[in-house]
């Protein structure tokens, strides 16, 4: 690949070797200290206003909210709303009662299919990159391919899928019933149980090419010089996959995996536009189910708490998952 | 050496399937696009009976989609330059400068792509809303509330992998630069920036990108002048007859931007991720 990028070995260089690196602290015992000393911080200065604005902020009301009986009442005047204690939690978490039985199902229909979908999408992206790290004719052109999936709107590509999957005059059923008769009649796909396999499909088909792309970018870091090493001593092709290739990966998957995994749990568009407000049970994702608790009762304060619990979660998940990881790596160098 | 039949055998296969599952939809899209109503009323059909450019004659007044089109060309555009200068500056500070709560900055920014959106969309609706009622400024139901919300949805990747990009940037560049006289900020736009165009070309794309698709606040955060595509697109399916081939014309036409311009400029994100991301 001709890339524009500037030599990239370069980066760590000049940090680790110029001990008189521009500005720790500033210059001391000059005039402009002061300004010197504050310049970062200005210049992050739109960056945080925003994130403070349309992150933070959000997310502190929002757990606010949670301890609020906050109705429609209250929508107007949310201060107003009285304040319930850990009653929203109660509710979610209680695994007997309507709410929190549905909730716990969302939630496991959600883990299932995030697990599924991620390692589907690690697995093909990185078959994929492997399969395309060799030159070859037509590289070029399939690799602008596989990104297609990636860089059509949420909405586009999920709009065809729903027509594909239509009962009457959909192509999944033209032609796994029509044409190849596997199905004694037309199945409905985004209905009953039928529609976590769509779910799935859709997911997987618009996850894909991203751990492709950064599969692929993390492939090209790896130096050359170990594959012509390992072939001199009379390593193959697929030897040389498993020891140099998938091996040197693990950074790369570390994060990528991870966020994957968010990116799929927090998953709202993908469902919305597939089945609409509201999904069929057995693909009733996580954020849809908070949505349609929050909108269709307007009970703000208890989809709040559920929100909080579900940010918990992936917390409590995220910390794990680095600290395992993190320490596996380490192992596994030493 | 070349690679064992083996090897070339599973990539022939491998790559033949993912060109097959990829293109399945693309295919139905474009050739359902071309096709008469009867043909995808009825039994699905992979050629049409006959070819039409019809559905792209008709999309237009079905639902107001130039409307939507410039909605989204506004919001999506302006979000996408206001977070890659805001990007720049944040990343030119932590790759340039060491001080006081670097890494908690860098964190924090990166862990806000862990919230669900969902936690923070009707506080954020709540926060728009009194904003409005305070200052007069109306950002809920306006394009400028939907701007400001998308710029913080792609800044913090546009963040992060701008930082690894400028780390790529030799710093005896600007340090050069600063001896000569120039301040810093004369120096990252006369230096530093043009060193990291191809990082920096692919952060908008991914900020226009995260814009353009955006669904679930857009659903709540728009009004009837200001919808953009993501929820205008469902207009054609809740009309008694679902015209298939006409939403299917309008799927194509408001991916061609996004996906051309992605084209285009993928192998920058593809250079911009090495050097910066997956390091």
């Amino acid at each position: 690949m001709t890339t524009t990028a500037p030599v990239t070995t370069g980066r760590r260089a000049p940090r680790d070797g110029s001990p008189a690196g521009p500005v720790p602290g500033g210059p001391r015992r000059r005039p402009g200290r002061l300004r010197r000393t504050a310049l970062p911080y200005l210049l992050l200065l739109p960056a945080l206003l925003f994130e403070l604005l349309v992150h933070l902020a959000p997310m502190v009301i929002g757990v606010v909210m949670s301890f609020k009986e906050l109705t429609q009442y209250f929508i107007r005047d949310w201060g107003a709303a009285p304040w319930s204690g850990l009653g929203n939690y109660r509710v979610s978490v209680d695994f007997d009662g309507p709410v929190g039985e549905e909730l716990l199902r969302s939630f496991f229909v959600t883990v299932g299919f995030t697990v599924l979908s991620v390692a589907l999408c690690w697995l093909i992206g990185t078959a994929a990159a492997v399969c395309m790290q060799d030159t070859f004719r037509g590289r070029g052109l399939l690799r602008a391919l596989f990104l297609v999936p990636y860089a059509l709107p949420v909405y586009a590509a999920v709009i065809t899928w729903v027509f594909m999957f239509q009962h009457d005059n959909g192509l999944v059923n033209h032609v796994l019933h029509d044409q190849l008769g596997l199905t004694d009649k037309p199945s409905f796909w985004l209905l009953g149980d039928n529609a976590f396999v769509a779910l799935l499909t859709v997911s997987v088909w618009k996850g894909w090419p991203f751990a492709f792309l950064i599969v692929m970018a993390g492939l090209q870091n790896i130096p050359k010089d170990l594959y012509e090493a390992a072939a001199l001593d009379g390593a193959g092709t697929w030897q040389q996959i498993r020891r140099i290739t998938l091996p040197s990966l693990s950074a790369v998957n570390q994060v990528l995996v991870l966020v994957l995994f968010l990116w799929t749990f927090n998953d709202f568009n993908t469902p919305y536009v597939l089945f609409g407000k509201t999904a069929p049970a057995s693909a009733d994702l996580i954020s849809v189910h908070i949505y349609q608790e929050s909108f269709a009762t307007w009970n703000f304060g208890r989809g709040s708490a559920m929100s909080v619990l579900l940010l918990l979660f992936l917390l409590v998940v995220t910390g794990v998952y680095l600290a395992v990881t993190s320490r596996g790596r380490r192992t596994a160098r030493a | 050496m070349a690679p064992p039949r083996s090897f070339l055998w599973t990539r022939r296969i491998v790559l033949t399937l993912l060109t097959a599952f990829v293109l399945l939809p693309v295919y139905v899209m474009v050739s359902s696009s071309l096709k008469p109503l009867a043909d995808v009323t009825g039994t699905f059909r992979w050629l049409p009976s006959s070819l039409t450019v019809r559905p792209y004659i008709d999309i237009w007044s079905t639902v107001p989609l130039a409307k939507y089109f410039v909605n989204s060309l506004i919001v999506a555009g302006a979000a996408t330059v206001c977070s890659v200068v805001i990007a720049i500056f944040a990343a030119y500070a932590v790759s340039r400068y060491d001080f006081r709560g670097k890494r908690v900055f860098t964190v924090t920014v990166l862990s806000t792509q862990m919230f669900p959106g969902i936690l923070f969309l009707l506080p954020l609706f709540l926060i728009y809303v009194n904003i409005g009622n305070a200052t007069g400024i109306a950002l809920f139901g306006s394009r400028g509330g939907l701007i400001l919300t998308y710029l913080t949805f792609s800044l913090p990747f546009s963040i992060w992998m701008l930082i690894g990009y400028f780390d790529s940037v030799p710093r005896d560049l600007d340090e050069a630069a600063l001896v000569d006289g120039c301040g810093p900020l004369k120096a990252l736009f006369r230096v530093v920036v043009p060193a990291a165009v191809p990082g920096i070309v692919a952060v908008a794309v991914y900020a226009f990108m995260t814009a353009w698709g955006e669904v679930l606040f857009a659903s709540v955060m728009t009004n009837d002048t200001t919808r953009t595509l993501a929820v205008g697109l469902q207009g054609y399916s809740t009309l008694y007859d679902v015209y298939w081939n006409q939403i299917m014309a309008a799927s194509l036409v408001v991916s061609v931007p996004v996906v051309a311009g992605f084209l285009l400029l993928q192998r920058y994100l593809v250079a911009g991720l090495t050097a910066g991301a997956v390091k």
